[in-house]
């Protein structure tokens, strides 16, 4: 029983981590794809188009020179974006902690997950567009019903993903839990939570892009309050101007993307910690 | 290994390998034969020499299971194993060994008899190691303590302790992915060393490693037993390991599982590594095969 015996049959440290550094091909790769893109869009609008259809799909450095360097314009969508952002992000908070709260009720009870789930499901599949005036005139046209929208939208990947990881822990590790006669809050909070979280940072990160969206499309229909930049894209629609209205559109895709990064990060942290790859 | 010492409550403590007479006598019993495997006695009785053991830590009484699809895993099985009594199970795949190691640990409950343990000492080593790949190596250690409630202060201690008698002093913060097979094992009979088990049960724990991590395991397994003795139930598909390991190997027939014959193993503790080269050893391994042979043929 010496402490050397077991270092010799331990693993060269780092072995064990199966996931390859990020080379500069990840990052490479998805930025040709883009110049690609852009290329073709230039030359579509430039050599396809008439001068006078050009407003139909402006070039790229017309986006860019509208859009993005005249200030007044960056401003107004801005503002309208951190007005949605932040509908955004309280729906979003709203959706993890009530789609974690369900899923752990959920498994707790087999009758309340058989009682649930269905109208867990109708969530998904009940469209959107025509829940949204409802919403208007139960809770108003203002923040708290575009919020309603993005809780809605949202909810559904939380609730399953949890319960998915809630529901899938070794049973090798809920005998364990047996042997030393755990309760049920210790096996639910030392066992489950963390043995579900990987799948529970799943279901965020799918949440966090259809958060923005249901932001977006409760603005598009709810005109009170502080405008979103839903109401800014209509408003772009109407002035037939294009090039504001890509910005819109690029810039509040960048918000999906960087809450999906966030949660993305926060992944990967779980994921080396566990992979003994991170300090602390 | 200096500090291994032959243990009083050991039943062959005190007899001594070369006492040839005794172990002839007990090699030329003939193997079963092969038309009466169905009425073979349940236990052949223990050694005249060996001393009576304890009062059962461990004990099976007519025990039968039936599982809800109607098969009979269990039928009427008696077996009990006393502190410093080493028992190996070995019977063909799906004859219930496993079964009777989640009766005792009371993952399961019997349909029929009566099954008697001591709860709250209670050692399990799983099939796999179970670690949470969450919670470091003390961690993982102190989670017995932790679920039932001891101060933080002494279940650390215990962690320590028990960390340090596998031989994993300075891998207390490392991960279980980190580790190799053999060292996740330890971590696993480390955690079931803090609850002071009196009756260790495992189930088949290192069939998934290579042999000669088997075999060191086997020894420092026997190391503990021989410092702490605890009646030990071994349930495993490896004669050699349960030959070396045990003061009886126990074999169990097709489902449902009984016990066709019960074969006490002589040699002394502490048992060299050298033993599994040994005639008698062979010998003894080439009886519980001969056995094996008799209820899978």
């Amino acid at each position: 029983m010496s402490a050397g015996a077991a270092a010799a049959n331990a693993p060269a440290a780092g072995t064990a981590a199966p996931r390859k550094p990020r080379s500069v091909g990840r990052i490479l790769a998805p930025f040709l794809v883009l110049v690609g893109v852009l290329v073709l869009w230039t030359l579509a609008s430039r050599l396809l188009l008439d001068p006078d259809r050009r407003f139909l799909l402006p070039p790229p450095d017309e986006v860019l020179r509208k859009g993005v360097l005249e200030g007044a314009n960056l401003a107004e969508v801005l503002d309208a974006l951190w007005s949605t952002t932040r509908v955004a992000l309280v729906g979003l908070a709203i959706a993890m902690v009530l789609g974690v709260a369900l899923a752990i009720v959920m498994s707790q009870a087999r009758w309340v997950e058989y009682s649930v789930y269905p109208y867990a499901i109708v969530l998904q599949t009940i469209p959107i567009l025509a829940v949204v005036p409802l919403l208007g005139f139960w809770f108003g046209f203002d923040f708290q019903s575009r919020v309603i929208v993005c809780v809605l939208v949202s909810l559904f990947p939380m609730i399953t993903n949890t319960l998915y990881g809630l529901k899938s822990v070794d049973v090798g590790h809920h005998d364990l839990f047996t042997l030393f006669g755990a309760n049920r809050l210790q096996r639910l909070v030392r066992l489950q939570l963390p043995a579900a979280l990987p799948a529970m940072i799943t279901g965020f990160k799918i949440s966090s892009g259809l958060a923005v969206i249901g932001a977006i499309v409760a603005d598009f229909f709810f005109r009170q309050g502080d405008p979103g930049i839903g109401r800014l894209i209509d408003v772009y629609r109407q002035r037939l101007a294009t090039e504001q209205l890509m910005t819109a559109l690029v810039l509040s895709s960048l918000v999906g993307l960087a809450l999906f990064f966030v949660f993305d990060l926060w992944g990967t942290y779980v994921d080396d910690r566990r992979l003994g790859k991170a300090t602390r | 290994m200096s500090r291994l010492a032959a243990h009083p409550f050991s039943p062959s403590a005190g007899r001594r390998l070369d006492d040839d007479a005794e172990l002839a006598g007990r090699l030329m019993s003939p193997a079963l034969p092969p038309d009466s495997a169905g009425q073979l006695p349940t236990s052949e009785s223990a050694l005249p020499a060996s001393a009576p053991p304890a009062s059962p830590a461990l004990d099976f009484s007519r025990v039968s299971v039936r599982f809800k699809d109607g098969t009979q895993a269990l039928e009427q099985l008696s077996l009990s194993v006393a502190v410093g009594e080493f028992v190996s199970l070995v019977g063909p795949s799906g004859c219930g060994k496993s079964t009777l190691l989640r009766l005792a640990a009371g993952f399961q409950t019997a349909s029929g008899g009566a099954v008697s343990t001591q709860q709250d000492a209670l050692g399990y080593v799983f099939q796999d190691a179970t670690l949470l790949p969450w919670r470091s190596v003390l961690h993982n250690v102190e989670l017995p303590g932790e679920l039932r409630g001891m101060a933080p202060g002494e279940r650390r201690r215990r962690a320590r302790e028990a960390i340090r008698r596998v031989g994993l002093a300075g891998f207390e913060r490392h991960r279980p992915a980190q580790l190799s097979g053999g060292m996740r094992m330890r971590v696993s009979i480390a955690r079931a060393l803090t609850m002071q088990p009196k009756v260790f049960l495992f189930d088949e724990p290192f069939g998934a490693l290579d042999e000669i991590t088997r075999e060191r395991l086997n020894e420092e397994l026997l190391a503990i037993f021989v410092a702490e003795p605890y009646a030990g139930l071994f349930v495993t598909h490896s004669v050699p390991e349960s030959v070396f390991l045990s003061t009886r190997v126990v074999v169990m027939s097709a489902r449902p599982g009984r016990i066709l014959a019960d074969i006490a193993i002589p040699f002394p503790y502490p048992r060299p590594p050298e033993l599994r080269y040994s005639t008698d050893f062979a010998k003894l391994a080439g009886r519980v095969s001969a056995a094996l042979r008799e209820v899978t043929s």
